[in-house]
C-alpha cells in the first residue's frame, strides 16, 4: 500500500453527541481492545496450529523413520515395502525453484528498473498493472494452457531439437537430458520462472523506490549517464531489498502447487532429468493425498506437508531478516 | 464501505437461496421431502460409468434420486467407506481381510464388495510403420517393464510375432505416475505370472517403478506414448480405442492369444467366483478370457443402519435400488461407453448379498429386490 | 574513464536492453490470456451456464453438459470465506495499526507473514483436519475455510498499511474532543482509510478465488447442483477451479474444451475483481 496523507472528508466525531460514560469510554475501549487482540492472536494461534497440525499428523511417519532419514531417504514405495523417504521431492522441489527464480530474477529486475526509472509515470502505471495481473492469473488457468500449448510446443520446438542433437553429438549426455515428454521440470521451471516474475519485480521496483533521492541527485551531479546512475548509485542501495525479494519470491515458487503438479510428470522416483518427469512436494501431495490407503502413506504426506511449511517458514524468516537489516519497506501486497 | 460489502453479501446469500428454491417449484419434479441424495466416492477407472449411470438414474427417477460420485481414486474410496463419510465406496482393490473383520466387528454384519463392473488394460506401444496387432506374453511384459529387454528386435518378441518385421528401436517404457487403478491392476497382472516382480515391486495404485518415464493421467501415458517412437504403455482398452493407439494382444494362462475385448473381459470373470465375490482373476484361468482385467466393486455395509452417512431407512432402500439397477438395467449403458459388462456369475452372487442387506435388522435387500420384474430386464 | 561517447552508447544499449526485458516478460501474458479467450469463447456456450455436468458421457454424446453449480458454488464459497476471513483479517490490522504499543505486534507480524508466504495447498491440508475430519464429510464450508486462510494475512496486512497511512493526529483531533477510541477508529480512522482496506479485500478475494489447492481436499466436488442451497455449505460442492483442474487432467478432449470455457470465466472473474481493485487505488491516488 503507498502511503497517503489525506484529510477524512466528513469527519463524524465532530458530530458526535458526547454523553460520556465511564461504560461508554473505558468499557467500551476494554471490549474493543478485547476483541481485536484476539482476532489477532487468532492469527497467531492459525500459524501455530498450521504447523502443529501437519506436525502431528505426519508424526507417525516422522517417528517410523525418523525426521533426518525421512527427508534424506530416496525411496517412496508406496507398494511393496511401505518405506517413503521426502528427498526426491525436496530435491525436485528445490531445483525446480532455485532455477526458476534465476530465470525469472534478472528480466524482472530489468521490468523493476525500466519501470521506476525510465518508463514516463502512465507508461510505468500500466507495466506495472500488467505484471501484476500476471499474479492474478490463477495458477489452474496456466496449468490447463501449460498442458494443451506450452508443454506440447516446447517438446517440438524446443526438447527434441536439442534431444536429437545430444543424441548425434554426446549420446553420454542423454540420461542427463531425459526423455522429451514435454512434461517435465524443466516445462515445470520455466512456468514456475513466469509465475514469480510479479512478485521479484513488485518487490524490487518498491526496493528501488525506497533509495532516497539525493543518492541519485549526487550521481546525477558527477555528470554520470541514466544507466551509471542505476548501476552505482540505485542498485547497490537497493540490494538488500532485491534480494529480499527474491528470496520472496523463492518462497512463492516452492508452494506452487496446482500447475507445477500439471505439468512436472510426476515421478517419483530420482534421478530426475532436465526434460524428463520429476516432482515437488506440493505436486505429491495433490496427486497421491486422495489415493492414499495405507495410513503410513498418509502421514508421509502430511509429513511431506510439514517439511514444507519448515522450508516456506525458513525461506520466509530469511527474507524478512534481510529487508528489515536493510530496513527498506518493500511490503507490497500481492 | 464495509456495510456495504456486508449488504451485498446477505444479498447474494439470498438471492442465490431463491434461485435454488425457485428450482425446488418445477412441477414436474415431486416435493423435496421425498428427494434422496447418495453420495459416493472411489476409483476413478469406472467414474465414467458410474456417474453416466446417476445421470440416467436421475432421469429415470424424474430428478427425486441424485447421485453424486466423485472420482477420488480407489484408495479414497475404501479409505471413505471405512470413516462412512460416503454411502457407498468404489474399489478396484478388494476389502482386505483386515477391513473386513474391523468393519464386522464395528457394525456387527459385514462389508459387501459387489462388482458393477470390469476394468481391463491392454498394452499400448508405438512402433512407426507397424499396424499389425503384436502378442505379448506375461513373462515378456515383466521382462520389457524390468528394463531387461531394451530393443523392439529382441529375439523375446520376435519368438512370438514371427511375422512381423521388428525394427531396431530402443524400448520406452511408459507407465502411470499418479496413482491409479490402471496401474494396480497392470502390476497385479505382472506379478502373478513373475515371482521377482511380486517380491521386487508388487502390486499397488502406484508403485516404486525400475525402470521408465512417467505420464500423469490416462493421458499422460497416452501422450507419451504417441510422442515417442519405440514407446511401450499401458492403457484402459476404452481409452486406446478412443485415442487409435497400437495394442497388443496377451497370452493368457490357457495359452491362447487373446485379442482385448468387452466380451474377452467379460470372459475373464467367467470363472468359480467365491461368494463374497472377492477375487483377483488377473492372469485368469478362463479359457478365453483376457488375463489383465478385473472387477470394480461398489462397497456397502451390511447393516446400513451402521453406516452414519446413511440417515433413513428410505434413503437406504434408495441406495439399493440404485445398486440393482447398476447391476442390472443399468449394464446396458457398459458397451457404448468402453466397458464390459459383468458375467452372469457375478450377477448371481451380487443378488445374494444384496439380499441380505439390512436396515435395524429388517430386510430391506429382500424388498427391493421382490419389486424387480427379472423377467422383463434385459439379458 | 571510458570516452562520453561510448558511455552514451552503453546507456542506449541498456535502455534498449530493459525495454527488450520488459517486452519479454510481458509477453507470455498476452500468449496466456490470448489462448484461454481464443480457446475458452469458442468452448462457451449457453449449456455451460444453464446446465449440470453429470457424466463425461453427456459430453461424449453430445447431450446437455455445463457448469452452471461450479459458477454458482465458486461464489458461495468464495463468499463465505470472505466472511470468515473479514472480522479476523480487519481485526488484527487493526490490533497491528491502532495498539502500535502491544506486546504481541511482532509476533503477530512475523506469524502473519508466515501465514501468507505458507503455501496454499497446506492450508487446505489444515482445513481437512481442522473441519473435514470433525465434520465426517467434506463440505463447501472446509473449502470456504481454507480459502480463508489464503485471504486472512492479505486482509490482516491491506487493512495494517491503510490504517497507518492514516495520520496519527486524526486520532489524537478525536480523542481530544473526548471520543472513546473505538470510536475514534470506527467513525474517523476506518473511513478515511477504507478505500486501501477495500482494495487489500478484494486483492485478496480474487487472490483465493483463483486457487485450487486448498480446495481438492475440502470442497471436494459435486457433478449436480445440491437439492437445497444449505448443501452449498454442508455438502461437497463443486469450485470453478478444482473443477478446471479436474476437467484438465480428464481423458476427453470435449470436457478439456469445458475446461477452457472454465479458465476464461475463472480468469474473467479474477481479472475483474482484480481491476476492480486498481481503478480504486488509482482514484485514491487522484484525489
Amino acid at each position: 500500500m503507498k502511503s497517503d496523507s489525506k484529510q477524512p472528508r466528513d469527519t463524524e466525531a465532530g458530530e458526535q453527541k458526547h454523553k460520556i460514560g465511564i461504560a461508554y469510554l473505558w468499557l467500551g475501549d476494554r471490549i474493543f481492545k478485547v476483541l481485536v487482540v484476539l482476532l489477532g492472536i487468532s492469527i497467531i494461534m492459525l500459524a501455530l496450529g498450521m504447523a502443529w497440525v501437519l506436525y502431528s499428523e505426519g508424526s507417525d511417519a516422522l517417528s517410523e523413520f525418523g525426521f533426518f532419514t525421512f527427508i534424506s531417504s530416496r525411496v517412496w514405495d508406496p507398494a511393496v515395502q511401505l518405506v517413503f523417504g521426502a528427498w526426491p521431492f525436496i530435491f525436485g522441489t528445490l531445483v525446480t525453484s532455485f532455477m526458476a527464480l534465476i530465470i525469472a530474477f534478472f528480466p524482472a529486475l530489468a521490468v523493476a528498473i525500466f519501470s521506476a526509472e525510465y518508463a514516463p509515470r502512465r507508461l510505468a502505471a500500466i507495466i506495472d498493472n500488467l505484471v501484476q495481473l500476471i499474479a492474478a492469473i490463477p495458477s489452474v488457468v496456466i496449468g490447463i494452457w501449460g498442458i494443451f500449448v506450452l508443454a506440447p510446443w516446447l517438446r517440438d520446438t524446443i526438447y527434441m531439437p536439442i534431444f536429437d542433437w545430444t543424441a548425434i553429438n554426446f549420446p553420454e549426455l542423454l540420461p542427463v537430458l531425459g526423455n522429451p515428454i514435454g512434461y517435465g521440470m524443466a516445462t515445470a521451471t520455466i512456468v514456475l520462472a513466469v509465475m514469480i516474475i510479479p512478485y521479484t519485480t513488485a518487490l524490487a521496483k518498491d526496493a528501488i523506490k525506497a533509495v532516497p533521492k539525493d543518492q541519485r541527485e549526487a550521481s546525477w551531479a558527477l555528470g554520470s549517464t541514466r544507466w551509471e546512475v542505476i548501476r552505482m548509485a540505485v542498485l547497490p542501495y537497493a540490494r538488500g531489498g532485491i534480494i529480499a525479494g527474491a528470496i520472496l519470491s523463492l518462497g512463492r515458487a516452492i508452494g506452487e502447487t496446482m500447475a507445477v503438479a500439471m505439468l512436472i510428470g510426476n515421478k517419483n522416483t530420482l534421478p530426475f532429468s532436465i526434460f524428463g518427469a520429476g516432482a515437488t512436494m506440493p505436486s505429491v501431495i495433490v496427486n497421491e493425498f486422495r489415493e492414499a490407503v495405507e495410513s503410513l502413506h498418509l502421514s508421509s504426506l502430511m509429513a511431506i506437508g510439514f517439511v514444507l511449511f519448515l522450508i516456506a517458514l525458513i525461506v520466509n524468516l530469511t527474507a524478512s531478516y534481510i529487508n528489515r537489516k536493510l530496513s527498506i519497506g518493500g511490503n507490497q501486497i500481492l | 464501505m464495509v456495510r456495504n460489502f456486508l449488504y451485498i453479501l446477505i444479498f447474494t446469500c439470498l438471492s442465490i437461496s431463491l434461485l435454488t428454491s425457485c428450482g425446488e417449484i418445477d412441477p414436474d419434479r415431486t416435493p423435496a421431502d421425498q428427494r434422496v441424495g447418495i453420495l459416493g466416492a472411489g476409483a476413478t477407472f469406472p467414474a465414467p460409468l458410474i456417474t453416466a449411470m446417476a445421470d440416467d438414474y436421475r432421469d429415470l427417477t424424474k430428478r427425486r434420486v441424485t447421485v453424486n460420485y466423485q472420482s477420488i481414486g480407489s484408495g479414497g474410496g475404501i479409505r471413505q467407506f471405512i470413516e462412512q463419510t460416503v454411502m457407498f465406496g468404489m474399489s478396484e482393490a478388494f476389502l482386505s481381510d483386515q477391513v473386513m473383520e474391523d468393519i464386522e466387528r464395528q457394525t456387527g454384519g459385514k462389508a459387501f464388495n459387489i462388482p458393477v463392473t470390469l476394468a481391463d488394460v491392454v498394452p499400448t506401444y508405438n512402433l512407426p510403420g507397424i499396424r499389425q496387432n503384436l502378442v505379448f506374453s506375461g513373462e515378456l511384459l515383466v521382462e520389457i517393464f524390468m528394463g531387461r529387454v531394451t530393443r523392439w528386435n529382441d529375439p523375446k518378441i520376435a519368438e512370438l510375432n514371427p511375422d512381423v518385421r521388428l525394427p531396431d528401436t530402443a524400448i520406452t517404457v511408459v507407465h502411470r505416475s499418479d496413482g491409479s487403478g490402471t496401474t494396480n491392476i497392470w502390476t497385479s497382472y505382472l506379478s502373478r505370472v513373475s515371482d521377482e516382480w511380486r517380491g521386487r515391486v508388487g502390486f499397488a495404485t502406484s508403485v516404486n517403478w525400475p525402470t521408465g518415464i512417467g505420464g500423469n493421467g490416462n493421458e499422460g501415458v497416452a501422450g507419451a506414448v504417441i510422442n515417442t517412437p519405440g514407446a511401450i504403455g499401458y492403457n484402459s482398452l476404452s481409452y486406446a480405442v478412443l485415442n487409435n493407439m497400437s495394442y497388443g494382444s496377451v497370452i493368457n494362462q490357457a495359452g491362447n492369444i487373446i485379442k482385448p475385448s468387452f466380451e474377452a473381459t467379460t470372459e475373464a470373470a467367467n470363472i468359480e467366483l467365491p461368494d463374497d465375490t472377492r477375487i483377483l482373476f488377473t492372469n485368469t484361468p478362463a479359457e478365453h478370457g483376457y488375463p489383465i482385467a478385473g472387477f470394480a466393486w461398489m462397497l456397502v455395509y451390511e447393516n446400513l443402519d451402521h453406516n452414519n452417512a446413511i440417515s433413513s431407512r428410505s434413503e437406504a432402500k434408495e441406495l439399493i435400488r440404485f445398486l440393482v439397477w447398476c447391476i442390472t438395467e443399468g449394464q446396458v449403458l457398459s458397451h457404448p461407453l468402453g466397458f464390459a459388462r459383468i458375467p452372469d456369475t457375478a450377477l448371481e452372487k451380487n443378488l445374494v448379498m444384496i439380499r441380505q442387506l439390512k436396515w435395524e435388522g429388517e430386510l430391506i435387500g429382500e424388498e427391493v429386490l421382490d419389486e424387480v420384474d427379472f423377467e422383463k430386464l434385459p439379458s | 574513464m571510458k570516452s562520453m561517447r561510448r558511455r552514451e552508447i552503453h546507456n542506449k544499449m541498456m535502455e534498449g536492453v530493459l525495454v527488450v526485458a520488459t517486452v519479454l516478460v510481458l509477453l507470455p501474458l498476452l500468449i496466456i490470456v490470448g489462448h484461454v479467450l481464443v480457446e475458452g469463447v469458442g468452448a462457451l456456450n449457453s449449456d455451460f451456464f444453464t446446465q449440470e455436468l453429470g457424466s463425461p458421457s453427456r459430453a461424449l454424446l453430445d447431450r446437455p453438459t455445463g457448469l452452471v453449480h461450479t459458477i454458482i458454488g465458486t461464489v458461495v464459497v468464495d463468499l463465505l470465506a470472505l466472511a470468515i476471513a473479514v472480522p479476523i483479517g480487519i481485526g488484527a490490522g487493526m490490533m497491528l495499526s491502532e495498539y502500535p504499543e502491544h506486546l504481541l505486534n511482532p509476533t503477530l507480524r512475523i506469524m502473519n507473514d508466515t501465514l501468507n508466504g505458507m503455501p496454499a495447498i497446506l492450508k487446505g491440508l489444515f482445513a481437512f483436519v481442522l473441519i473435514v475430519k470433525p465434520m465426517g464429510t467434506f463440505s463447501g464450508l472446509a473449502g470456504a475455510v481454507a480459502l480463508s486462510f489464503v485471504m486472512i494475512p492479505i486482509i490482516a496486512r491491506a487493512t495494517e498499511s491503510a490504517l497507518m497511512a492514516i495520520p496519527w493526529t486524526i486520532r489524537e483531533a478525536g480523542l481530544a474532543l473526548g471520543i472513546p477510541r473505538w470510536r475514534v477508529v470506527i467513525s474517523t480512522v476506518m473511513p478515511a482509510a477504507k478505500i486501501g482496506m477495500v482494495t487489500g479485500l478484494l486483492l485478496a478475494f480474487a487472490r483465493a478465488a483463483g486457487e485450487a489447492a486448498p480446495l481438492l481436499f475440502t470442497s471436494f466436488g459435486n457433478n449436480y447442483l445440491p437439492d437445497h442451497w444449505l448443501g452449498f455449505i454442508f455438502n461437497p460442492v463443486d469450485t470453478l477451479p478444482q473443477r478446471l483442474y479436474s476437467l484438465a487432467i480428464s481423458p476427453y478432449s470435449e470436457w478439456h474444451s469445458m475446461g477452457w470455457a472454465a479458465a476464461i470465466v475463472l480468469l474473467a472473474f479474477v481479472v475483474l475483481i482484480f481491476i476492480i481493485a486498481r481503478v480504486a487505488t488509482r482514484d485514491r491516488m487522484k484525489l
